[in-house]
């Protein structure tokens, strides 16, 4: 396997090139350089799935975990040292599978919806930089490595929201991104430091670790703070609120980075850690649990008003990472059996989330790229125009939602049998969150396909199809929709590394179904038709509820009420004139001191060779005497 | 006698047959008229770039342990380690010494510099092989006089003259107290053989004046406070090229001396050695830094960061641990490309411009944007600044001398950084942000210069990512 570094080196290779070499390149041969290393990551990395999975387990029924590459980068002592390796074990393959794929049908599809930007070679530079970071951080071999590529992944993330610099929107939206998620990543870091100096080690524990001492004391805590940094980068309550701005990227970004991959790296972690987490801090998993419910539920209850489609899938997002927050907070085991499916269904969640969530966004991005507008309000009857982006659409909705035989409701019914496994509670507030999740995607689906068509601006300018570039990666990620429900993937990546087998709970089942044909019936009710009095009637109804939902519950200004007026105030201009007249004041005279003593010195170098001699020899004697006295 | 034992030398051998081929060549090919010939040097340098280059490379894969003449002569792998050091150092000084060689007044004197220099770099080997006092001696000696000659080559110019006769004044005085130190520890113990040394010495009053009169001896070498104060006025008054010889290849091989004599021969006096070290090293970093801010001649500030560059050296020696070493030499490794790399710019520049102070190098950044910018990246190494391997180097010896409990002078040294930065922010400053009425003009080096840049700044560069490199020596270290 020792052919994987290459998965990380083509990417790096073309952004060095593209980053460059790029403002001497047309933009055709940027999207080909970028495009064509790819492609080859993807094959590599596929490649390396068949490979991997087909080997023979060991005879415990796991994946042998193989690491191709590990090289001491900085040792601290004999134990604890940064490393720098590759690690392949289901997870990272899966996620490697996941991540190439991803991002090798948004640089197809880029070619398309980015032709004639300014910047083009740049964008491609920067899809590159994010592909190689993200593919860096699964394949982690330590938490070290890990946090180091995770930063990388947050400026890449910067830099492709700030892509539209000239956009003051845009410029806004990254450094908020940067921001809360780096104000997150202190957590984090602060977790990886206590747990290498606790355990000894950056290094990851498998099945049955086992600590001794104070890390059994402190690696729950340092366990918590990662999760701090996870649901940074997650967009988990309250952290969430970079994520909606984040939309003020290129589409495609957003289905990339915002979407698929990127958003993930927190239910990575966590699944990264999940040895650690059963064997020594199961409350903090429970807590992992109720913050994603929170958080599924509460973005599941805004994206039901938001009217720009882009935010309406970021807050579908951050529910549905809501879910496989969930489904890894509510094992209580590790045997995928008895207590431990949620672990599984997480990751089978976030598979199959990965292709249709980037599904919704390239189309999307092509609604956008033919209304020019993010605004439901400029679209309407859009079907007859954009058939395969309807279909496609379609088929994401369908999987989003529940309906068999997408992907989707494989996925969200182990969810939910994990949940019901661990309480019927959670099980029950999770099939009501996932009725919501019915219903406002099919808002949004009929907003733009169904419903009132803008007529006005239509005559304006007639939308239509995207051309092939754009059409076949949604094409692709429909049928992977389609069929992706079908992958024995128990068989793959399971809590304890066995063999498992997906059995669907008919019972459960047969409830989130019925659960979302009525949500789906009920938003078919209101929004399919060409007036919409029960919507408008519904707003004017619950007026306040409606307009607090719509601005998020005015989270955002809690946040501004916070920084600005408490923060800023009460506490930074205290300092900030601290610093300047004592901090400033003090270190000013240390320098002029520093000098003054500098300046006055400089006489005891006189010139003269005798001196030299005499100032040696009585410094010789100096220390004869300071030893023998 | 068993000749064979000769072959154990192999690496002297090796550098006294480049001697010796340099010398013939230098008598057959090179007539005192020489000049005559519109100043060429006939020998050019390629020929004794060359014959070191091939030297290092035979030489660079250390040998086993091994002990010559009743162990008057021993080498260990990390010895060898650190002589392969040394001679890739005096490769990039033969390198940057071409444009100066091609001076008139140097072109004929040309075989006369790298036989000293070579001859310097053998007293070196000699010095670190050593196993008995009188050997470690007659090589201190091997690469002190020479040195002399070295710093009073241009010895029409009356500053280098005056370098020189400091010099070996200061030099004779320090071998003075050293020999005499040499000769109370044989009066005390009756034998100067490293390997019996340490059974014999107990710390009595004797032994200590003998040690601190030894120290002395070599502190002169290194530069370290109070045995300091001829420095800067020989480091601004000798040649570039030479200042840049003495500031890295003779210090490193002086301390990594020191190192070894205080680890395998004053074991018993570990205490003493390491208080007298304590206070040294305070001293040489703090005053050097204080003399530093001030100075306008960029020479004499480099002689000053030299100084405090050596205490910072001295961490490895005190942490008095297998890691101290494996540190030191790494940091001697890393000091050794990042302040040739700062002495081949200001070399080029003298040479092209004759300027040597700090404002004369304002506005560099316009005119001759390359140097400036390498110039900044070496600048950047000596300061410590990640990503450069100088960060990495003070890590690891900072590191060193922490967990030899060493808690205090690891904050001093600290504070110490933020001065240092303060002067060679100085010279950063005066190239990048600094207006000039009357700016260096822009001039193109010539391909030895480049080659001498490219191989320290890559040494900058890649030995802060290869931190195998520091594996490597740690693992000889670990056998000392």
């Amino acid at each position: 396997m020792e052919y994987t570094i290459l998965i990380l080196l083509l990417p790096l290779l073309s952004f060095l090139t593209l980053g460059l070499g790029g403002k001497w390149m047309s933009h055709r041969m940027a999207g080909l350089i970028g495009t064509t290393s790819l492609g080859a990551v993807t094959v590599l990395s596929w490649l390396t799935a068949g490979l991997y999975f087909t080997a023979p387990r060991l005879a415990d029924g796991t994946f042998e975990t193989l690491i191709p590459y590990n090289f001491r980068w900085l040792p601290f002592t004999e134990t604890l040292s940064i490393d720098m390796g590759i690690l392949l074990d289901p997870i990272s393959v899966m996620m490697l599978v996941v991540i190439s794929t991803v991002s090798l049908m948004v640089h197809i599809y880029s070619m398309g919806y980015m032709k004639g930007e300014r910047g083009f070679q740049r964008y491609y530079a920067f899809l590159s930089l994010f592909t190689m970071s993200m593919l860096g951080l699964v394949v982690a071999t330590n938490i070290f490595q890990m946090y180091l590529f995770w930063e990388l992944v947050g400026v890449s993330s910067y830099l492709l929201i700030g892509f539209y610099y000239t956009k003051p929107e845009a410029v806004a939206a990254s450094k908020k991104a940067f921001i809360v998620t780096r104000f997150a990543d202190l957590g984090f870091l602060i977790g990886i430091l206590i747990y290498g100096y606790y355990t000894g080690t950056y290094g990851f524990f498998g099945e049955g670790a086992e600590l001794t001492g104070m890390a059994v004391k402190m690696v729950p805590l340092a366990l918590g703070l990662m999760f701090i940094g996870g649901a940074g980068k997650s967009a988990m309550f309250p952290l969430h609120i970079w994520l909606p701005d984040a939309m003020e990227g290129p589409t495609p970004v957003s289905a990339l980075i915002h979407a698929a991959t990127m958003v993930v790296a927190g239910v990575y972690l966590v699944a990264r850690m999940f040895p650690l987490f059963i064997g020594y801090a199961p409350d903090v998993l429970h807590m992992v649990a109720y913050v994603g419910l929170f958080t599924a539920f509460y973005a599941a209850s805004v994206a039901c008003v938001q009217s720009d489609i882009k935010r309406v899938l970021a807050f579908s997002t951050i529910s549905q990472i809501g879910f496989m927050m969930v489904a890894l907070g509510v094992c209580t085991a590790s045997d995928p059996h008895h207590g431990g499916l949620g672990y599984m269904a997480s990751m089978f969640h976030l598979f199959t989330h990965a292709m249709f969530k980037a599904l919704l966004f390239l189309g999307a991005g092509s609604i956008i790229h033919a209304v020019h507008s993010n605004e439901m309000s400029a679209m309407g009857g859009l079907r007859k125009y954009m058939p395969i982006t309807h279909w496609t659409f379609l088929i994401a909705c369908l999987a989003i939602a529940g309906i068999p035989p997408f992907s989707g409701f494989f996925s969200k019914d182990e969810i939910l049998a994990a949940c019901f496994q661990f309480s019927p509670v959670v099980g029950w507030m999770m099939t009501a969150i996932a009725g919501m999740t019915a219903f406002y995607m099919f808002r949004l689906y009929f907003g733009i396909f169904w419903g009132t068509e803008n007529k006005e601006l239509h005559a304006h300018h007639t939308p239509h199809e995207s051309p092939l570039s754009m059409s076949f990666p949604l094409m692709f990620l429909a049928a992977v929709t389609c069929v992706a429900g079908f992958i024995p993937f128990g068989h793959f990546t399971s809590s304890n590394g066995t063999a498992y087998d997906i059995h669907l709970d008919w019972t459960v089942a047969a409830t989130s179904i019925a659960v979302a044909v009525a949500a789906i019936l009920l938003a078919t009710y209101i929004y399919k038709g060409e007036k919409q009095p029960v919507a408008d009637a519904m707003q004017r109804r619950f007026k306040g509820l409606w307009t607090a939902a719509y601005h998020r519950f005015y989270l955002d200004e809690v946040y501004q009420f916070v920084t600005h007026k408490i923060i800023f105030g009460c506490v930074s201009r205290p300092i900030a004139w601290f610093d300047r007249h004592v901090v400033d004041g003090t270190f000013d005279f240390l320098a002029w001191s520093a000098n003054a003593a500098s300046d006055s010195i400089r006489g005891l170098q006189s010139g003269r060779v005798q001196q030299y001699v005499f100032v040696f020899l009585l410094g010789t004697l100096a220390l004869i005497l300071l030893l023998l006295l | 006698m068993d000749y064979s034992q000769f072959l154990i030398l192999k690496e002297e051998l090796s550098l006294i047959a480049v001697i010796v081929i340099l010398f013939v060549a230098d008598l057959l090919f090179l007539s005192p008229d020489a000049h005559k010939h519109g100043g060429k040097p006939v020998l050019n340098t390629i020929i004794p770039v060359a014959l070191l280059l091939i030297h290092t490379l035979i030489t660079i894969v250390p040998g086993p342990e091994a002990e010559a003449f009743g162990g008057m002569y021993q080498n260990a792998p990390v010895q060898s380690i650190v002589k392969s050091i040394l001679s890739v150092g005096t490769l990039i000084v033969f390198l940057m010494a071409h444009e100066w060689m091609k001076l008139p007044d140097t072109a004929h004197k040309q075989g006369e510099f790298y036989f000293l220099t070579l001859c310097t770099l053998l007293g070196m080997y000699f010095m670190i092989s050593a196993g008995h006092f009188l050997m470690f001696f007659i090589g201190l000696e091997t690469a002190s006089i020479p040195m002399a000659a070295l710093v009073a080559f241009d010895k029409y110019r009356h500053h280098s003259a005056e370098a020189g006769a400091k010099y070996i004044l200061t030099a004779l005085f320090s071998s003075g107290l050293l020999l005499y130190g040499l000769s109370l520890l044989y009066g005390t113990t009756g034998t100067l053989y490293f390997a019996d040394l340490p059974a014999h010495i107990d710390g009595s009053p004797m032994q200590i004046v003998a040690f601190v009169f030894l120290f002395s001896g070599l502190g002169f070498k290194i530069s370290l406070v109070p045995f300091h104060l001829w420095t800067a006025d020989v480091y601004q008054g000798a040649p570039s090229t030479v200042t840049a010889y003495l500031s890295v290849v003779s210090k490193g091989a002086a301390a990594f001396v020191l190192m070894s004599l205080l680890y395998k021969v004053f074991t018993p006096m570990v205490d003493d050695w390491q208080t007298v070290l304590y206070w040294v090293i305070i001293a040489s970093i703090t005053l050097a830094n204080l003399f530093a801010l001030r100075q306008e001649n960029i020479k004499r500030l480099m002689a000053f960061s030299s100084i405090s560059q050596a205490g910072y050296i001295m961490l490895g020696v005190i942490a008095g641990t297998a890691q101290g070493m494996t540190a030191l030499i790494y940091y001697v490794l890393i000091y050794l490309f990042a302040n040739l790399s700062v002495f081949t710019v200001i070399t080029i520049v003298a040479l092209r411009s004759h300027k040597f102070t700090v404002e004369d190098y304002n506005g560099l950044y316009n005119t001759n944007p390359k140097i400036a910018f390498l110039l900044t990246l070496a600048l950047f190494s000596l300061a410590g600044i990640p990503p450069f391997a100088g960060f990495f180097s003070k890590f690891f010896i900072f590191a060193a001398a922490f967990e030899g409990g060493w808690h205090m002078l690891v904050f001093i040294a600290l504070v110490n950084t933020v001065l240092s930065l303060y002067y060679y922010l100085r010279i950063v400053k005066a190239m990048y942000i600094c207006k000039s009425d009357e700016p260096i003009a822009p001039f193109r080096s010539d391909n030895y210069t480049r080659a001498a840049l490219i191989i320290c700044t890559l040494g900058i560069i890649l030995f802060s990512i290869a931190s195998s490199v520091y594996e490597t020596i740690g693992n000889y270290a670990f056998g000392m």
